[in-house]
């Protein structure tokens, strides 16, 4: 997994060649990034080869994919201003500006 | 077709759901469906392999066109399904609340049909909560439906049906799998998906487990082990293995939270997947009007999913008054019979005994 290398599957014995389709361009910790509009936050992060949606509160492990389907709230990040977004079930729109979440929450930091 | 006014509403739009929703419409219910995912088709949208069984449960057709057939019929009955919109509850007199596009709502169906499928297990070991460790759901998600790699190389947990095909699939999408561990004597799975992922070199390693995933911010190795009889890891037996990803398939469980919201009555099913609403032949629950169908009656295939969905589907319909009894018992022993044909063999028969006892609970209650 290499962070920075823009990854695919292309072509599929099954599935055939990857569906052009319409691209856009998010803002990921205030880097631009290209994805394919609609496609899940998560997809496209993951094509970029970032993994880390988010660090827990108070141990500030790691979190990402999990269960894929919106269910487990692993992989929260923060989407517009709005924190704790599920990016696996999220589709991205052109401009979207999306911060991984780190460490303390706003709520904490404040008390 | 307004959700308001529908006679049936079916929650969830997967093989179940669609199935039980059509054979209703074939009646002249009106129904509606609704799903809290962005498209229908339930977890057929992620089959990429081909599917068993007779002619009548699309033998040899791979699970995605199923789906997409599924769906097609729906729509060309106008069958409206309502999209990234989940069930939040069931109240008396199947009062049923959705949340629809952030708006709450309401209707007061004349039937319910539960279709709300399962959900999968996990297992805890050291390292479990790193990114790289995903559920086979997970995995084909991705990887069959947003066409992302999810790593590079990957260690499949559990040798059932879900983490054979998963191994293969992820196979075809350019990934590596260095190995599937499996804690039982002998693989899972049917003989036909073993012999597959054998042929493309991935070797399937029975009495072993995974002990650990190491790693800072992704898995970057995975430790795994052997065990004896008693599930214990043998000493001197572990070995690292170069992965960055982790694969749980380790089965599933009913999703049944709306059941029991509606009050229905439950029995515990190892075989089934563990608590199960009880229902009779027709999948009628313990609460009138309320039926189900699919993995949340207990975890089985698409196929019997399908055929547990028209059977729900019509006794809805009979219910309603729309099927005359003798034509609702012609098709449902129709559908009846082709469920005990896909129970069948040394896997179905166990679900048989399973479903067989769910039914006897219902009746006895």
């Amino acid at each position: 997994m290499k962070r920075g290398t823009y990854r695919r599957i292309h072509s599929h014995p099954i599935l055939g060649p990857l569906p052009d389709h319409q691209e856009c361009s998010i803002l990921v910790d205030s880097k631009p990034i290209r994805a394919r509009e609609g496609e899940p936050i998560l997809a496209t992060l993951l094509a970029h080869g970032i993994y880390v949606t988010r660090q827990t509160e108070i141990q500030e492990q790691p979190r990402g994919l999990f269960c894929g389907i919106g269910l487990c709230t692993d992989c929260m990040l923060t989407v517009d201003g709005v924190p704790n977004v599920r990016s696996c079930i999220t589709p991205v729109r052109e401009g979207m500006v999306i911060v991984t979440e780190t460490g303390e929450s706003h709520e904490r930091q404040e008390r | 077709m307004s959700a308001k006014s529908a006679e049936i509403l079916v929650v969830g739009a997967g093989p179940a759901g669609l199935a039980a929703a059509i054979a209703a419409s074939k009646c002249g219910a009106s129904v509606v469906i609704a799903d809290e995912n962005p498209k229908p088709g339930g977890q057929l949208l992620k089959q990429t392999h081909k599917f068993f069984g007779s002619e009548r449960h699309y033998a040899g057709t791979r699970g995605i066109d199923i789906g997409a057939k599924l769906i097609e019929e729906a729509y060309s009955r106008s069958i409206e399904i309502l999209l990234e919109t989940p069930v939040v509850g069931i109240f008396e007199d199947l009062v049923v609340m959705a949340l629809g596009h952030e708006r709450l709502l309401g209707v007061r169906p004349k039937c319910t049909i539960l279709a709300t499928g399962a959900g999968e297990n996990t297992i805890a070991f050291p390292g479990w909560t790193l990114p790289g460790v995903v559920t086979a759901g997970a995995a084909q998600t991705f990887v069959n439906v947003h066409r992302v790699p999810i790593g590079e190389r990957a260690v499949v947990v559990g040798s059932g049906n879900v983490g054979l095909i998963v191994a293969y699939q992820l196979r075809q999408a350019g990934m590596d799998v260095a190995a599937i561990v499996e804690a039982m004597p002998n693989v899972g799975g049917w003989g036909v998906h073993a012999a597959k992922v054998r042929r493309l070199g991935v070797p399937i390693l029975p009495r072993h487990t995974i002990v650990e995933a190491r790693g800072t911010d992704h898995v970057s190795e995975v430790v795994i082990q052997e065990i004896d009889d008693t599930f214990r890891p043998l000493d001197g037996t572990a070995s690292a293995l170069d992965a960055d990803t982790i694969c749980l398939a380790v089965g599933m469980t009913p999703r049944t939270r709306l059941a029991e919201m509606a009050g229905c009555e439950f029995t515990t099913s190892p075989a089934l997947g563990g608590r199960v609403p009880v229902h009779s032949l027709g999948m009628q629950t313990s609460v009138p009007r309320c039926y189900l169908a699919g993995d949340v009656s207990g975890i089985e295939e698409a196929s019997t999913a399908i055929e547990e969905g028209k059977l729900a589907g019509l006794s809805a319909a009979a219910e309603l008054g729309l099927l005359d009894p003798e034509a609702y018992r012609e098709q449902a022993r129709a559908s009846s019979d082709a469920l005990s044909e896909l129970r069948s063999g040394p896997f179905g028969q166990v679900r048989k005994i399973a479903k067989d006892d769910v039914v006897r609970t219902y009746e006895r209650n």
